[in-house]
């Protein structure tokens, strides 16, 4: 009986290790953009490692309740729903590219245009009515357009070096 | 693919978000499945003991039925008066 659990255990913690070779990276990044710190140097995210490090925990423990779902779905909602919880300490400007956005409004612009989440999909996930997400991405999107116009972030960027940030 | 994707400020919008990637530290997945893991055995104690705690309350339950055995009505210990003979 306890041999059998070990092995299921260590089992878990390969396939779960796999897991996070693979999709590690881009939800690192997704927690970089929550948390509105800049992606770079390696010590300049401490919040988004914490942030993640403790989502993948929990996604670790939930693992035999997946039943066939997705692990990066979990994952994701335990960050998002991780990050709405703690959003107030989350205010203060960190240098990155969001910095500029409320922490609701980085979540929700996170979701929907980085993450590729439906509208319908973020509303339930997040409390809020579909509208209410429509608003605050098109806000969010105002906002960040308006402060990146000056980055040279025109159509066609895509192959440029990241831009420093101004600093207002 | 859908038509939200042709709006050319979301598309600009959706390539600064895809900018320069972190680096994976790479003992975070270690670390999840350690503090992940002492979650997930704090969790099956907890069911473990609450499994427990109710097989034991079932027993002492029919325990307490086999010795009370409360279906079975108390003898009368008043005789109603004995009148008119």
């Amino acid at each position: 009986m306890a041999e059998r659990a070990t092995h299921r255990d260590r089992l878990r913690a390969l396939e779960f290790e796999a897991f996070v070779a693979g999709a590690g990276g881009r939800l690192l990044h997704t927690a970089t953009l929550l948390t509105g710190e800049p992606p770079q140097p390696p010590g300049a995210y401490v919040r988004a490692e914490a942030l993640l490090r403790a989502a993948l925990a929990r996604t670790y423990a939930d693992w035999d309740r997946l039943h066939g779902g997705d692990p990066y779905d979990r994952a994701r909602r335990e960050l998002a729903l991780r990050f709405a919880r703690e959003a107030r300490r989350h205010q203060r400007p960190r240098g990155g590219l969001l910095d500029r956005l409320t922490p609701i409004e980085r979540l929700v612009l996170v979701l929907r245009m980085y993450e590729e989440v439906g509208e319908g999909q973020t509303a339930a996930l997040l409390g809020l009515s579909a509208d209410r997400v429509r608003a605050v991405c098109a806000r969010a999107v105002a906002t960040l357009r308006a402060s990146g116009a000056g980055r040279g972030a025109g159509p066609g960027t895509r192959g440029t070096a990241p831009a420093p940030r101004r600093t207002p | 693919m859908s038509a939200d994707r042709r709006d050319p400020r979301e598309e600009q919008v959706r390539r600064m978000l895809d900018g320069p990637h972190p680096a994976l530290p790479p003992d975070l997945a270690a670390q999840a499945v350690r503090h992940g893991g002492r979650r997930l055995r704090l969790r099956r104690a907890a069911q473990r003991t609450a499994g427990w705690l109710l097989a034991l309350a079932l027993v002492a339950f029919l325990v307490w039925i086999g010795v009370e055995q409360p279906w079975a009505t108390e003898p009368a210990q008043v005789t109603p008066p004995l009148e008119g003979w």
